[in-house]
């Protein structure tokens, strides 16, 4: 029997509707919930991670997140800066680090800076967190050097030209005109990428990290081989959320806050 | 007397597309010319090239004397003394009307705040938008943007206004509190090279009327012999086109 396009329609949305829910019914129906809560939901194991997983793991994943994004921050703007210039050995020498910071995974360059340089120069970077948050920032600058190259590159043209016809010189005119107005452009790629700094702070564990270094994600480990228990995995993981998800809604306010005045 | 802005066979050319063909031009100190001519005649291309914006392909331009096409030229120096206002306003969209118009002043003639904010005021009054000083470009309509956008290379004091077809991207009712303006500004006596589709302007207020085709100068002479005698068929075609649309 032929059905009528309405009834075919109302049958498509019966199936897409149904299938996932039979599907997730499923899935809790099979699932042994107490087994699971036995291997990831102890509360009393949690509550033993308590304050010292705040006071450690969470400011130290804290402390390598700030400095890595800053210090990815001041190295990406000259990096953007050489990747538009008029010169082609400084558009090579920009696009070269790009590439290569941003295809190499982010463990190889932490171990390449905490392991490598040390051998190499036989010079350490100073601080108990610089070698890592050196590393982290140069990957982070990678990414964030072609972010701001892009936002530079979305303000219109005009706006050089007015500023240039005014005897602003090229400096100024950049510094004045164009990344302020880029800055707003950049500010949701640029927390995409504090977000995902968060997340790869969890790598510095490869340069070996000291019972005071320890971020977040290692500490969460080292207490499940301790418990022999999930559970710290699963209050890692909310911790996680606590840190990136103000941090998302903060730059959705900042992205509206400018919004009036464009 | 020194040129205001004298081009010596200008030429520029996109690749293979040659835009300005040997053009000559000079203008005197509080000489107004009007450029008109068809779209795609190089007439901003022209403009544009008084001030480098526009890097020129061959040819000499000067201002006041100064070589602009000399590499060596300080050009930051030269357009500090020429103010330019564009079709499409250009006004710096994160600054209110005042940092508009005090952020060059402050930054590249190194004015006090203070010195720089009262010529900005002075300005403001000029072209009738006091009271808005305080507002961001985008509150503005187009007219009184580019009002703000005229008040803004005025207050560089500059010698010379370059203006690039300033009234085509307002709305008709809008484009009469502009020419007005520009028309003030005449009379005080300011050197002013217009491009422009106004020809009731053109015939008003310019001493000198420019027709430009296809990258070459074709007629120009006072404003009645151009606009109302033509001698060349170019010249005629195209105002009969515009006149009587």
């Amino acid at each position: 029997m032929a059905l009528s396009r309405r009834q075919r329609a109302r049958l498509v949305h019966l199936v897409t509707t149904a299938v996932p829910l039979v599907v997730l019914l499923a899935v809790v129906l099979a699932a042994d919930w107490s087994a699971i809560q036995h291997a990831f939901f102890q509360p009393e194991i949690a509550a033993d991670l308590f304050p010292k997983i705040i006071t450690v793991g969470v400011k130290n994943t804290l402390i390598y997140t700030t400095f890595a994004f800053l210090g990815g921050l001041l190295i990406a703007l000259p990096i953007a800066l050489l990747r538009l210039s008029s010169l082609k050995p400084y558009r090579w020498f920009a696009a070269t680090y790009i590439e290569l910071l941003r295809g190499v995974p982010a463990i190889v360059t932490l171990i390449a800076v905490g392991f490598a340089i040390p051998i190499a120069l036989d010079w350490r970077v100073p601080g108990k967190y610089g070698a890592a948050c050196l590393a982290l920032a140069l990957v982070a600058a990678a990414y964030m050097a072609e972010t701001i190259r892009a936002g530079i590159q979305a303000v219109p043209r005009g706006q050089t030209e007015a500023a240039r016809s005014l005897g602003m010189s090229p400096t100024r005119t950049m510094l004045t005109i164009v990344i302020p107005q880029a800055f707003r452009i950049m500010i949701p790629p640029l927390t995409n990428e504090l977000v995902l700094l968060v997340k790869d702070s969890s790598l510095v564990f490869v340069l070996g990290t000291t019972t005071d270094t320890v971020e977040l994600a290692k500490y969460g480990r080292e207490a499940v081989s301790r418990t022999f228990n999930g559970t710290p995995l699963t209050v890692v993981a909310i911790l996680y959320l606590c840190i990136s998800l103000p941090l998302t809604r903060l730059a959705a306010r900042l992205e509206k806050r400018g919004a009036p005045s464009r | 007397m020194t040129a205001a802005i004298e081009l010596r066979w200008l030429r520029k050319a996109f690749g293979d597309h040659v835009v300005l063909d040997g053009v000559n031009l000079v203008v005197e100190p509080g000489e107004k010319v009007c450029v008109i001519g068809p779209s795609g005649s190089g007439k901003s291309t022209m403009l544009r090239c008084v001030n480098r914006l526009e890097e020129p392909s061959g040819g000499h331009v000067y201002v006041e004397g100064v070589e602009v096409t000399d590499p060596d030229c300080d050009l930051d120096d030269v357009r500090t003394r020429i103010g330019m206002v564009f079709q499409h306003f250009n006004l710096f969209p994160h600054l209110t009307v005042l940092g508009n118009l005090t952020i060059a002043p402050r930054t590249v003639r190194r004015l006090s705040k203070a010195a720089a904010t009262a010529t900005a005021r002075e300005m403001l009054a000029r072209v009738g938008l006091s009271e808005k000083e305080a507002a961001y470009p985008a509150q503005l309509s187009g007219g009184q943007q580019q009002r703000v956008a005229i008040a803004r290379a005025l207050c560089m004091e500059p010698d010379m206004m370059l203006f690039d077809e300033v009234t085509s991207a307002l709305d008709p009712e809008l484009v009469g509190d502009v020419l007005q303006v520009m028309r003030d500004l005449a009379s005080e006596g300011m050197t002013m090279l217009v491009v422009t589709h106004e020809m009731a302007f053109a015939r008003d207020v310019a001493d000198r009327v420019v027709f430009l085709d296809e990258g070459e100068i074709v007629e120009e002479g006072p404003p009645a012999q151009v606009l109302g005698a033509p001698t060349h068929e170019r010249t005629r075609r195209f105002l009969d086109r515009v006149l009587n649309p």
